[in-house]
């Protein structure tokens, strides 16, 4: 043998990894500027593969970075600036004490500032790294920007966020890119299609917060911090790549037709500017003044086989998106007060709509309610007392139900006081075993190009089904006896066969084959003997694969069933109902 | 407020000077201890001449201080009485007049500068005097005085405790020190002071107290040593000062106060101080730094500050991407996952199925909310209006941020594996036929368990002995039952001799093993049985048997039995040699050297082969070619070599407790049903553990076989179902045995927890039989 003796943790895995108080003490911050700065520069802990290794022996729950992260902070000039502002709070501090209030003036004006100008190019190194990652930026923003001007953060981060994102909602208003809309109970989620990329993003209803106590509002200001600035940077881009002004400017005309005796009474000289662009009524101004975009056409190669299957999808829903795009093209919609404006203004206007709300509500509507070119007039009260004829009254769902469905649905089930159907979340795409709702298949079939049945004939049909049914049901019992019979009959032949001890021997029926079945069944056996044979790991992993799948096809009859139960409920209501009448 | 407010940096120079006048605050006192005469004066000059020097806004000093104190005018009085004895005559009148009258002196102070304008230098002493008086005590001006209400007395007018002091000029010292000496000190003049000529002893003391009515205020001076009397006025401020009041008698603790900086602007100035020259004079020393500061401009030195950038500045970061510049860190790079995307269950306006019933609301609420699937209640509202905010938004996304710099992240390889692909690829069951794939026949007759069965080596005929105390013999093809014999007890094994020639079954119930010519079949072969039995003849030497051999006679004859040996223990099972001589009877019994026996028919001999047993012996068993036998105890097989009287192997099972023992008709291959529902199969050339073991089963295997020339074998057990399995061995040494289940049969009842007990193959046919505890016999074929 010979040679040293390896010393424990001394190489491997427990140098790779350091823990975070060592870390800390590494780069000499406090534990919020360490915080603030793995925020920023989008450090976070990795989970060892042996932790027990890595703690050198300890079991002590730690977390642990990567040691190269850490090292990759040391020359962050970032951590020079934490050092800066903690003396300038110092001074900042002993002048107050003092009462020093031009040297506390003075230091206020030289206060340190970051820039998070760099980070934001060294971890996202190209722009569609960026724009993937820009899903929470959006959300983030989204909420700062519903906050109060008061307390839990600063006025201008506010505004800021505010004005990013309405720069985002007016790119993506520009580019119609906007692709499916959910109303949860939390929020509205959007998803859009950005340069490829699918991008989520939830906004809360407009209600005024409830601040939590139990939040730390500092951990979500450096977040917004550096959202902000990604999200500056990539609103830029974007507009620079559809040709529009960046700090958005409204079309020539737009900003005509916007000027209105409202105005002043509406918001200050230096806010209506931002409100205008908030209201998202009129479209932006172009660096090249545009000719009529030219839809990009697909270019055709010559393709065989599987190609060109995989060129003919793509053609289709290259075709179903354009057509998507211009879903409202042409249609007239004015809101009614009580509906969210926002939102709504946005989702028809991403899909070529024209909107407009009565002035009072909003700077920058466009026609008033007299309008008599309005199509659609969304309300969402059970009845309104002065309706105009060539217009329908429906519910804010439609439009919502409308983009997700990729078609204009049929305006009956969304008018004024009617149930409206479930709203469905296009989010969800169901594979090949999961629980469908009706409603979901009623819109594939809509989208199909299939025409619904309409309600009453249903309900006539229904009936006549009902009857069907029973008469079905009176045949199916009829061969049920007949089966039951046979089955007696196989019953007796296999007791003559067992049990009787009396010798008799009847002539035996010659049983008709099933051939699947038998077939079926021998492979059912075939699969059972199989994994009999199988070892005990992999028998293991076997089952549990099983069981998930199990658990989902239980679930899936689970929601079948309910469903079943409560459409039974619902029809027998119907009738009783019909019977009273 | 502050007519003559002048200075731009007023305040600071006004705490400067605030602090001046503290400082100058103690002067003046010691001054007025010093003197009242001429030195009192020069040096009041003196003071002025300072106070002209620094003191540029005095009014507006003295406009800020208190004004209450009246003993200022009293100084100033002394002070003017000095000037004015001096200059004028017709002001001293005045002051004289006034001296007691405060209100009326300020009075006539606010006057006179109006009246009197002509009296320059009066004036000017007067304002000195009244700068003095603001470094004295912080003074009220005369305008303030005018409004102050100043109704009291002087306090101080005739007070003579300053002179007092001054009598005894020895100082502060213990006067003690003068105890020894007649005199008690010095007064002004340098002369001593004298104490009084007795001291008074207690009985004057007592004396005097009794007949002094003014006993009780008299006190004695220390510095003189002289006895005063106290006035009453002195008396009451002792009381007073006792009770804690103030020591004035007329002081008004709670006088109204008077806001005169106010946030009202009054027509008239507080102060009536005439503007300073100064502050209609440009300045030089702040014209030279202007000075300085414009040529600093101008040669732009100095320039504007830049104004400060509100809003962040954005521009095309990307303009120069390199997406080949990938970060040092980026191998380990684990980005975020991206939020789950909501499902139907989180629509405002969800489709029925998806909202919660009571129970599952319940269920949920009662749940951890970590543990909980959704973390929502799914909820239907009738319209859009009606939506109220979602209480844990900010909760949710403050927990997203928290899962982004916080959660450890790691890389995990997930398999994604087709549970198909798992299922090993075994040949089909079809190509491996035959094997017994139905229940063909039931042979029903039996009342209780059935222990054990056999077939007889031409496969026509079935025994079967069971816990109702009968042994049946069947047909095989037809299922009747032939034969019923009745022994005394329940069978516990039944067991074929394997030679064709020889119609011979065994069966052992309690301590007994019966062989027993059932006289089926041929004839011929019967009767041949029953010769060779009829024909042995007692050997002359006798030896001591461990067993007592006996020929069946009378009734017993009648039935078929032939031989009875009584055993000294209760027997579990027999079985067979191959060549149908050698039978060998397990007797467990832990610890026991006698728990097997091999018993010789033809030589009706018995020997014990083992001098010890280790163990429980379970079950024992004859190797079909080789004389090797087979000892199965609880967790070993053991397999001695019977000629040379040695062990050659021990097989170490892996299991709890054996249940049964199988040898392959190769011999190399054996395999083992264990109570712990597994299945060993040993290969003998291969290694002492088993090369498979197979859990089939789920509860415990009771019995196993192998068939004579098929390459199968079956196991029944407790669950009541027979798997018939392929177990092909092959003639190359190099090529493992492959094991196929082939085949689950089920037919047997499960009764008292006891399913199959034990199986056989037919000797020839791909047949199993199966006997159960529900006292059927089956036969699948």
């Amino acid at each position: 043998m010979g040679g040293l003796q390896k010393k424990k943790y001394e190489s491997g895995s427990a140098t790779n990894y350091i823990s975070r108080n060592k870390a800390r003490k590494k780069l000499s911050l406090s534990l919020a500027d360490f915080r603030r700065l793995c925020i920023l520069k989008g450090i976070y802990p990795h989970e060892p593969k042996h932790k027990k290794k890595v703690n050198k022996g300890s079991t002590a729950p730690r977390t642990f970075y990567l040691l190269k992260d850490i090292r990759f902070l040391l020359h962050e000039p970032i951590v020079g600036k934490f050092r800066e502002y903690k003396i300038f709070v110092r001074k900042l501090r002993k002048a107050y004490g003092k009462a020093e209030w031009s040297g506390v003036q003075r230091m206020k004006e030289n206060k340190p500032a970051y820039k998070l100008d760099h980070i934001v190019k060294e971890r996202y190194p190209t722009f569609i790294d960026a724009v993937r990652d820009v899903d929470d930026a959006l959300s983030m923003c989204f909420l700062f920007s519903t906050f109060a001007r008061t307390g839990k953060c600063h006025v201008q981060t506010i505004q800021l966020c505010r004005r990013l994102s309405i720069e985002w909602m007016n790119y993506i208003i520009a580019s119609r890119s906007l692709r499916k809309v959910f109303l949860s109970i939390k929020g509205i989620y959007y998803q859009a299609e950005v340069l490829g990329q699918t991008i989520t993003w939830i906004i809360p209803y407009q209600f005024a917060h409830d601040h939590p106590t139990d939040v730390d509002y500092r951990v979500m200001a450096t977040f917004t911090e550096l959202y902000t600035t990604l999200l500056g940077f990539v609103n830029f881009r974007l507009y620079q790549t559809l040709n529009l002004v960046y700090p958005p400017k409204l079309d020539g005309q737009g900003e005509f037709s916007l000027k209105s005796e409202f105005e002043e009474d509406y918001a200050l000289e230096s806010e209506s500017y931002t409100e205008k662009l908030s209201a998202l009524s009129a479209s932006l101004a172009r660096t090249v003044p545009s000719v009529e975009e030219e839809e990009a056409q697909l270019d055709h190669f010559p393709a065989e086989g599987e190609d060109l299957e995989k060129m003919e999808a793509r053609e289709r829903t290259e075709l179903e998106q354009n057509k998507q795009k211009k879903l409202f093209e042409g249609l007239k919609f004015f809101l009614n007060r009580e509906v969210p404006r926002e939102s709504l203004a946005f989702v028809i206007r991403c899909f070529g709509g024209q909107v407009s709300w009565d002035k009072s509500l909003c700077i920058g509507s466009t026609y008033d309610e007299t309008d008599e070119t309005i199509t659609h007039h969304i309300v969402d009260r059970p009845t309104i007392d002065k309706q105009y004829i060539n217009r329908y009254y429906i519910q804010p769902q439609w439009v919502y139900d409308c983009v997700n469905g990729k078609i204009l649905l049929p305006v009956e089930e969304y008018f004024l006081g009617v149930t409206l159907p479930p709203h469905l979340s296009p989010f969800v795409e169901e594979s090949e075993g999961d629980y469908v709702p009706p409603e979901k298949l009623k819109l594939l079939a809509l989208q199909r190009g299939q025409k619904p049945p309409e309600e009453e004939e249903e309900e006539e049909e229904e009936e006549e089904e009902d009857e069907d049914d029973e008469e079905e049901d009176d045949q199916s019992e009829d061969e049920d006896e007949a089966e039951d019979e046979a089955n007696l009959a196989e019953m007796e032949e296999k007791r003559a066969q067992g049990k009787s001890l009396s010798v008799k021997v009847t002539p035996g029926k010659v049983k008709p084959e099933n051939r699947m079945r038998t077939e079926q069944e021998e492979k059912a056996e075939e699969k059972r003997l199989a994994i009999m044979m199988m070892k005990k790991r992999e028998k293991y992993l076997y089952d549990k694969i099983m069981f998930g799948k199990k658990r989902h096809v239980r679930e899936a009859n689970k929601l079948a069933a309910k469903r079943k139960a409560h459409d039974d409920a619902n029809k027998a209501d119907k009738k009783t109902k019909k019977k009273k009448c | 407020m502050r007519p003559t407010h002048s200075g731009t940096m007023s305040t600071l120079k006004h705490k400067k000077r605030n602090l001046e006048e503290n400082e100058d605050e103690q002067l003046p006192i010691f001054d007025k201890d010093v003197g009242e005469g001429v030195h009192h004066l020069t040096l009041d000059d003196g003071e002025e001449d300072q106070g002209d020097l620094s003191d540029s806004e005095e009014s507006v000093f003295s406009g800020l201080e208190e004004s209450g104190s009246d003993s200022d005018d009293e100084e100033e009085e002394e002070d003017e009485e000095g000037v004015s004895e001096e200059k004028s005559s017709d002001v001293e009148g005045d002051e004289t007049a006034d001296g007691d009258g405060d209100d009326q002196l300020s009075a006539k102070e606010v006057i006179k500068p109006q009246t009197d304008g002509q009296n320059s230098k009066e004036k000017k002493k007067k304002k000195k005097a009244a700068g003095k008086e603001g470094g004295k005590e912080g003074v009220a001006s005369d305008t303030d005085s005018g409004l102050q209400i100043s109704s009291q007395v002087d306090e101080y007018e005739h007070d003579t405790s300053d002179e007092e002091d001054i009598r005894n000029t020895v100082g502060n010292i213990p006067m003690e020190w003068y105890k020894d000496y007649p005199h008690i000190g010095y007064n002004l003049d340098g002369k001593k002071i004298f104490k009084p000529i007795r001291n008074k002893d207690e009985l004057d003391e007592f004396l005097d107290k009794m007949e002094n009515p003014d006993y009780w205020r008299t006190v004695q001076d220390k510095m003189t040593g002289a006895e005063i009397r106290l006035s009453d006025e002195q008396v009451d401020l002792v009381h007073r000062l006792q009770q804690g009041t103030f020591g004035d008698v007329n002081f008004n603790e709670y006088e109204p106060a008077i806001d005169f900086f106010s946030n009202e602007v009054m027509i008239h100035p507080v102060t009536n101080r005439p503007q300073d020259k100064r502050s209609f004079i440009p300045s030089l020393i702040e014209k030279e730094k202007v000075g300085k500061l414009v040529h600093a401009i101008k040669m732009g030195w100095i320039k504007p500050r830049r104004p400060k950038e509100t809003t962040p500045q954005y521009y095309d970061l990307w303009a120069k991407e390199d997406p080949n510049s990938i970060l040092g860190r980026h191998k380990m790079h684990v980005p975020a996952p991206k939020m789950k995307l909501p499902g139907h269950e989180e629509s405002y306006n969800p489709p029925p199925e998806y909202l919660m019933s009571e129970e599952e609301r319940l269920a949920w609420e009662q749940q951890d909310p970590e543990d909980r699937k959704l973390s929502f209640l799914p909820q239907k509202f009738a319209c859009l209006r009606a939506v109220p905010a979602y209480s844990r938004f900010i909760h949710e996304r403050f927990e997203r941020c928290l899962d982004l710099y916080l959660c450890p992240r790691q890389r995990k390889m997930r398999v994604n594996v087709n549970p198909e692909d798992l299922i090993p690829k075994l040949p089909k069951p079809k190509d491996l036929q035959p094997f017994p794939t139905t229940q063909s026949l039931v042979y029903r007759g039996h009342s209780s368990l059935v222990r054990s069965i056999s077939v007889s080596p031409s496969g026509q005929w079935l025994i079967s002995g069971s816990d109702d105390c009968t042994v049946r013999f069947w047909e095989v093809s037809t299922a009747r039952c032939l034969k019923t014999v009745e022994v005394g007890g329940a069978v516990k094994g039944v067991a074929w001799n394997p030679n064709p020639s020889i119609c011979l079954v065994a069966v052992s119930y309690d301590d007994t093993v019966v062989l027993l010519n059932p006289g089926l079949g041929d004839r011929l072969v019967c009767t041949a049985t029953d010769q060779l039995i009829s024909s042995y003849e007692d050997p002359e030497e006798v030896k001591d048997q461990l067993v007592q051999w006996a020929v069946a006679e009378g009734e017993g004859h009648e039935l078929g039995h032939r031989l009875i040996l009584k055993h000294p223990k209760t027997v579990r099972q027999v079985t067979w040699h191959g060549k149908g001589d050698y039978l060998a009877c397990v007797m467990p019994d832990n610890g026991s050297s006698l728990q097997v026996v091999i018993h010789q028919v033809s030589k009706r001999r018995t020997q014990n082969p083992f001098r010890k047993n280790k163990g429980l012996v379970q079950c024992v068993s004859f190797h079909p070619i080789r004389p090797y036998f087979f000892v199965a105890t609880q967790r070993y097989v053991r397999v001695y070599n019977l000629i040379k009287q040695e062990l050659t192997k021990k097989l170490m099972a892996n299991c709890k407790w054996i249940s049964s023992m199988a040898i392959h008709p190769g011999g190399d291959n054996v395999i083992c049903g264990s109570y712990d529902c597994r299945l060993a199969w040993f290969d003998l050339d291969l290694s002492t553990k088993p090369y498979k073991v197979l859990r089939h089963h789920k509860k415990a295997l009771r019995s196993v076989a192998y068939h004579r020339h098929y390459p199968l074998f079956a196991s029944g057990s407790d669950d009541g179902s027979v798997i018939v399995c392929h177990g092909m061995v092959y003639n190359d040494l190099l090529q493992n045995p492959l094991i196929v289940p082939v085949k689950v049969l089920k037919g047997h009842t499960i009764t008292h927890d006891l399913g199959v007990l034990d199986v056989t193959f037919h000797p020839t046919q791909p047949w199993v039989f199966s006997s159960g505890a529900d006292g059927t016999v089956r036969l699948f074929t």
